[in-house]
């Protein structure tokens, strides 16, 4: 295997052409042909029936509010509806589809032609790329596979697997972008941006929960690299992608691979990888069928979709705020500008802010709490700013507590700090740790006279009329007090103690 | 008019996972030449303003509401299996010690 190379490197002298395929699970009571419900972690193959699990002299019936869902993801898209086009049969032998087949579209998609656009930031401010959407189609989910025997729980080297077949047949909307080029050494961030801003779009428009980690939104990444001038590159696919921060990783190890490979005179193969969370790297995977060969025909047991553009002109008409709209609107009701809301949105915290704001807290607390101390954390722990564990509500009560005078920022990053650790509320991490800001006056003039008789000279200075010389006193109170208290008012105590006004 | 060869009824038959008989190829093969030259009759008198007939009836947009009914209890969906472990179906390994 070659080195990869380095990221900067990579980018200056090849080209990435990137391509997204994004699988949206919609969030329908039942099935797509079937009325088994669709709830998520059931027991095992206790939502199935004749229909999903493919026996003998079953019939589908399409889902209408299915059909409804996608029309109106596509028309938020900037797709058009196709006036007339049917379901196909996928053929593959894979125990995912117990039906030896999945009931998808092929040269019928129900939209096509769309586009999104997506902001990233760069250090010459925010720069927008058009993403265009190829085709937007219906299909089914398949089964889950768990891999048993084999040390590493993959399919490689498993004894036998076990399937699951509550997940066969949810309505999946697949949503497939034309290559984007002229991304350059931003394509990693690009990749990144649009399945956020596809991610914001579905969760306005309802139709899914769009949770990456419990798999309702499932990105694919294709890439491929050239020499400026060169045709494109031969393409890789990889799938496993399972958050948002994943995409952005996927993409830019691809290159850093690639690029590694072209530049030892290598060849790139095209092929299905796979990425893996805590490697951050990707390996090759296995292909469905050696040759890929579906033989797609047209459903016979599904009669054709052709939705009435009077219908098709409502749902447009009643599709709500584009996300786009709805941070202008937003910046506008904070107060904030592009380079600010484009950081929200591109550390994922928008949503997180705004449901801050919702639970009562300051649009500028909330967002100091969100895009500085736990997007840093998140950073660190590499997770979402979402997983870890703090809540709106919590950002509300710490926010009270530091109103009232309770806490400081430096407690109240403690207290977060003690629920990410699991230690329950803002208010049981407070009162555990024992964090609340020393205000007895008592107490504090204690630890003043003792950091006074500890620096006389300091006292001297202050008292001959040096007041900027109380900050290292103060300095000693805030240590002495492990930070519980605060700073403004010992300062105040401090120079009542010593007569000295400013 | 089409001839299907030997090769591809063999191709079609791995994919479709049938174990023909070096005999049955040729038997196929001629099966197969004669459904897709009658196939292809049919195209030559479908002009462009004929669209393709998907269903005998002209039915459109055949939708069910979205409302969820439980289907088979867990021993019903399990009961023809043949084989069972963890309450899913047991499959045979998928991959090949040599496939990739």
């Amino acid at each position: 295997m070659t080195e990869p190379m380095p990221y900067a490197e990579a980018v200056a002298e090849f080209e990435p052409v990137i391509g997204l395929e994004v699988h949206v699970e919609l969030g329908t009571e039942s099935k797509m042909f079937c009325s088994c419900p669709t709830a998520f972690g059931a027991e095992p193959n206790t939502q199935v029936c004749p229909v999903c699990l493919g026996l003998p002299g079953s019939m589908p019936v399409m889902n209408g509010a299915a059909i409804e869902s996608i029309i109106r993801m596509g028309l938020a898209l900037n797709c058009s509806v196709v006036d007339w086009c049917r379901m196909a049969r996928k053929n593959y032998f894979y125990p995912d589809m117990p039906k030896d087949y999945q009931v998808s579209q092929y040269d019928e998609p129900i939209c096509v032609d769309g586009y999104l656009d997506v902001t990233v930031t760069t250090d010459d401010g925010p720069r927008v790329f058009r993403v265009e959407i190829e085709r937007v189609h219906m299909e089914e989910d398949t089964g889950k596979l768990t891999h048993a025997g084999g040390a590493t729980g993959r399919i490689h080297g498993a004894d036998y697997s076990l399937v699951d077949y509550n997940r066969a047949g949810i309505p999946l909307v697949e949503i497939v972008t034309r290559p984007v080029t002229g991304t350059g050494a931003l394509a990693p961030e690009v990749a990144r941006a649009y399945v956020t801003e596809l991610r914001d779009i579905m969760r306005g428009l309802g139709v899914s929960d769009v949770k990456m980690e419990e798999g309702s939104l499932r990105c694919d990444a294709n890439v491929s690299l050239n020499r400026p001038g060169d045709e494109w590159g031969t393409r890789s696919e990889t799938k496993n992608v399972n958050s948002l921060r994943s995409v952005e990783r996927a993409v830019r190890s691809e290159i850093e691979r690639q690029a590694g490979v072209l530049a030892a005179g290598g060849r790139v193969v095209q092929e299905t990888r796979h990425f893996h969370e805590d490697t951050g790297q990707t390996t090759p995977g296995r292909s469905k069928e050696q040759a890929e060969d579906y033989r797609y025909f047209p459903e016979p047991d599904l009669v054709p979709i052709a939705p009435d553009p009077a219908w098709v002109e409502q749902l447009r008409a009643a599709l709500p705020e584009q996300p786009s709209v709805h941070r202008a609107r937003l910046a506008e009701q904070w107060g904030i500008g592009d380079f600010e809301m484009a950081t929200l949105v591109n550390a994922g915290v928008l949503g997180l802010v705004e449901e801050t704001v919702a639970a009562g807290v300051a649009p500028d607390a909330a967002r100091k709490w969100w895009a500085g101390e736990l997007t840093r954390v998140a950073n660190e722990r590499e997770v979402e700013p979402g997983e870890l564990g703090v809540t709106p509500a919590d950002i509300g009560r710490v926010e009270e507590l530091i109103a009232t005078g309770s806490l400081n920022d430096k407690l109240a990053r403690q207290v977060f700090e003690g629920i990410m650790a699991g230690e329950g509320s803002a208010d049981e991490v407070v009162a555990a740790r024992g964090l609340a800001v020393v205000s007895d006056d008592g107490a504090l003039l204690a630890a003043i006279d003792e950091a006074l008789a500890a620096q006389p000279d300091v006292a001297e200075k202050i008292k001959g009329g040096k007041v900027q010389a109380a900050g290292a006193i103060v300095g000693a109170v805030m240590k002495a007090t492990r930070g519980q208290a605060d700073a403004g008012k010992v300062r105040d105590l401090l120079l009542e103690r010593l007569g000295v006004t400013e | 008019m089409s001839a299907i060869t030997r090769g591809e009824v063999a191709h079609l038959a791995r994919l479709a996972r049938l174990a023909l008989e070096e005999s049955e190829l040729d038997h196929y093969a001629e099966q197969l030449d004669v459904i897709l030259t009658s196939v292809a009759r049919v195209s030559e008198v479908a002009a462009d303003d004929i669209p393709p007939t998907s269903h005998p009836l002209p039915l459109v947009n055949v939708m069910r509401e979205d409302v969820a009914r439980p289907g088979l209890t867990r021993e019903a969906a399990l009961a023809a299996a043949p084989a069972v472990e963890d309450d899913r179906f047991r499959v045979p390994r998928i991959l090949d010690g040599d496939d990739e």
